[in-house]
């Protein structure tokens, strides 16, 4: 291991350690409406939206009302970006003349957007207009995020013991307060190191090899920015991080990845100064930290190591490059995939489809678990939707109805909870299982093999976990997955986040019992260990078999040179 | 229900007024006044033409002269064909760990080096210089992938091994910081300092 890759994953990881407890008291102020540092600049802007919504910082709305203003918010929002997509060759920004999308890539790219998800079954530079780019997707890659960590922030609210707030009040203050400030600096920051921001037009240039080069330009570093802090993942251009112009250097790199995190790992923080149990919050992002460093060295020393198929050439070196950049360092690379994977981004730094089946399980479990810190406020929605499991569980075994917080669980929660984590192995294992069954699937598969099978188990996990990157061999441009995989995004998204509200709710409509010497403590070692067995456990159960198949398979087959045409 | 959506479409266009439109034209202000080379693309000119993005690598395979980059799986946008640094469509080859052709295209690749630089064996070959890279348009290389084509430059511009060793250790880029990153080489800018050399007085 070189002493860059060291560096480069101790200044990322060790900073979002550092930042997640300050950030995270940020947060809590700003969502529990104490004094910070940006009331002066922010409160009168905010003052106006809620004078106009008619809507005050003490609102409360109930679960069902939460949801509902959720689910309603987000349909405007997929209705705007459908429509301005369909007539983009009429609106203003488009220097390059690129032409109306048509209805199943509207769609597609409404739905994949509106849902965090940003899958996207287009290139970005030759398809979208500067306007699309910046008023429809970018807009989205700012307010879906939001909505995100406020459906998480009603649910902790709940868990709490507090009113569940205003999805308005939650959703403006995300944004004022959170996520623009952060997109200031970290654009300000991309553009000094390299990448562009600006309205002018592609640049064409004259090669000295005597040829022609158009290079795509455009409103690039703010949106990368906002891509990664709201873990959207959605690329500029088709090539996404790996793309030099979004990209440009091993310190954007480390930026981009410390910028998906930061906010992720901070809710968790934040969930423990609501709950006033800070041990347990700890708890949590040892769990999720345990995973996280599980899956980086599941990518990282397999590439580094290389396909034992070419290093039979006798090249010089071993790693595996292919689809990947010299820049960012194998250090880079991996702690970049790590991230994306891990707190469900979606951008890449480098090409999925080629990595080693090794590292395509760690990409698996990522989007599997899902809460590996996750995407702000729904990560934790899962990994509590985990927490609830196991207290259930560890309740059977003992004979007692398990407690959390305080509350007791039972039947009506643990069925809640029970449908959210059940739809999401449904979503992806019934989505392939059709993909695989008719040609019209079959034909999106790009690479012969088991390889194949992970191209479309990728495609609807990365839909199901709301992630967006993809084994982008695979024909995403296809009616096929245009539409199952829009479908799948939207299913995803939103039955889960609801059956959660509920059950937050539901908790905090109970009556409190005190703690007794009987009660299961969820704030020591132990818990973390049982809570790591069950999330292991219950998903080995569910996945296992699909991933035997898939990357199991090419596993071995790899490791008996076997080739595949 | 009406009420919420009242409010949904409302929050929705004030929202789309300083996220789209305020942020967007804040940082295109701001990036234009302060940082205006990055963010207008990094350009490089030659005789005040612009002949390259800097971050944004280029196809030299077809001449013999120039040195090479990483190979790249673009293709064009129209016809589907394979056309090198094709920065208007970015993308990697996708080719998985055991697909057949992933092989055949490393040991096309081997062979095109072994049979055009003088005096080169494959164990000297780096290995990122056969494999295509993620965007396509991967400006940079490592070191030693510059040093091995020295002998094949030399043959063909008539400039002697030692000045070109010279010219590339010249170009090495530090990891970022000192810390971050292997040392590389801009392949771009690589030969646009070979071109200086060889074209002194224009």
């Amino acid at each position: 291991m070189s002493v860059s890759t060291v560096a480069t994953w101790v200044v990322v990881i060790g900073g979002l350690l550092l930042l997640c407890k300050p950030v995270g008291i940020y947060l809590y102020r700003v969502f529990t409406f104490q004094p910070t540092l940006l009331d002066r600049p922010m409160k009168p802007l905010e003052n106006v939206i809620f004078r106009v919504l008619h809507v005050t910082r003490e609102s409360n709305m109930s679960a069902v009302e939460y949801g509902v203003a959720f689910v309603l918010t987000n349909m405007v929002w997929g209705i705007m970006a459908y429509t301005l997509l369909r007539i983009q060759g009429i609106l203003p920004f488009n220097p390059e003349h690129f032409g109306n999308l048509n209805a199943r890539l509207s769609f597609n790219t409404a739905a994949s957007f509106v849902t965090n998800t940003n899958w996207q079954a287009y290139s970005g530079e030759n398809t979208m207009s500067y306007f699309s780019q910046f008023a429809v997707l970018q807009f989205l890659q700012f307010v879906t995020p939001a909505s995100g960590a406020a459906a998480g922030l009603a649910f902790v609210r709940g868990l709490s013991g507090r009113k569940l707030g205003n999805f308005f009040v939650d959703l403006t203050l995300v944004l004022t307060r959170v996520l623009l400030p952060l997109a200031v600096i970290f654009g300000l920051g991309f553009v000094a190191l390299g990448v562009p921001d600006t309205l002018a037009p592609y640049l064409h240039v004259h090669t000295l090899a005597g040829q022609t080069q158009v290079v795509p330009r455009g409103p690039i570093a703010g949106w990368e920015a906002i891509e990664h802090l709201g873990q959207n993942g959605g690329g500029f251009t088709n090539a996404n991080s790996a793309n030099p112009l979004e990209n440009p250097s091993a310190l954007t790199n480390i930026l981009q990845s410390i910028a998906m995190g930061l906010v992720p790992v901070a809710f968790f923080y934040m969930f423990g100064l609501f709950t006033g149990k800070k041990r347990l919050a700890w708890t949590l992002i040892a769990v999720a930290g345990t995973l996280f460093f599980v899956m980086l060295a599941m990518i990282y020393f397999p590439e580094a190591a290389g396909n034992p198929i070419i290093n039979a050439l006798g090249l010089s070196g071993h790693a595996n490059m292919v689809g990947k950049e010299v820049r960012f360092g194998m250090g880079g690379t991996s702690i970049f995939e790590t991230s994306t994977m891990a707190f469900t981004t979606g951008s890449v730094a480098s090409a999925h489809d080629s990595f080693l089946p090794i590292p395509s399980m760690a990409f698996f479990l990522g989007m599997f678990l899902n809460m590996v810190f996750g995407g702000k406020g729904v990560g934790l929605l899962n990994m509590l939707m985990f927490v609830i499991l196991t207290i259930f569980l560890m309740g059977l075994m003992v004979g007692r109805t398990p407690e959390f917080l305080g509350k007791k669980i039972e039947a009506k929660e643990v069925s809640l909870t029970a449908v959210a984590f059940l739809l999401h192995p449904l979503l992806i294992l019934v989505g392939s299982a059709l993909a695989v069954a008719t040609p019209a699937g079959i034909a999106g598969v790009f690479n012969p093999g088991p390889h194949g099978l992970s191209e479309i188990l990728y495609g609807f996990t990365s839909a199901a976990a709301n992630n967006g990157s993809a084994m982008a061999g695979l024909g995403a441009s296809l009616p096929f997955y245009e539409i199952a995989l829009g479908i799948v995004v939207i299913l995803g998204r939103y039955a889960s986040i609801m059956a959660m509200l509920l059950v937050g709710e539901s908790l905090l409509r109970k009556k409190a019992v005190p703690q007794t010497s009987g009660t299961m403590r969820t704030d020591t070692p132990l818990f973390w260990g049982i809570l790591l067995g069950s999330i292991v456990i219950l998903n080995a159960l569910t996945f296992f078999p699909i991933m035997a198949l898939g990357p199991l398979a090419e596993h071995y087959l790899l490791m008996a040179h076997h080739l595949f045409t | 229900m009406l009420l919420i959506l009242k409010r949904a479409v409302i929050v929705t266009a004030l929202l789309w007024i300083i996220l789209a439109l305020g942020f967007t034209f804040v940082m295109v202000g701001l990036g234009q006044l302060f940082f205006p080379y990055q963010a207008n693309g990094s350009v490089v000119t030659l005789h005040g033409r612009p002949i390259a993005a800097r971050h944004v690598g280029q196809y030299f395979g077809h001449s013999l002269r120039y040195f090479w980059g990483r190979p790249s799986d673009t293709v064009s946008v129209s016809t589907g064909k394979p056309e090198p640094y094709n920065a208007f469509s970015s993308a990697p080859s996708n080719y998985g760990p055991t697909n057949a052709i992933l092989l055949k295209d490393i040991q096309r690749r081997i062979a095109l080096y072994l049979h055009t630089t003088p005096r080169l064996t494959v164990g000297q070959i780096p290995i990122s210089l056969v494999e295509s890279s993620g965007s396509g348009l991967d400006p940079d290389i490592t070191v030693q992938s510059a040093l091995i084509q020295v002998p094949r430059v030399a043959k063909y511009t008539g400039l002697s091994p030692a000045r070109l060793r010279q010219l590339v250790l010249s170009q090495v880029q530090p990891p970022d910081l000192g810390l971050f990153g292997p040392p590389r080489i801009n392949v771009v800018l690589l030969n646009v300092a070979l071109y200086h050399v060889l074209h002194p007085h224009a």
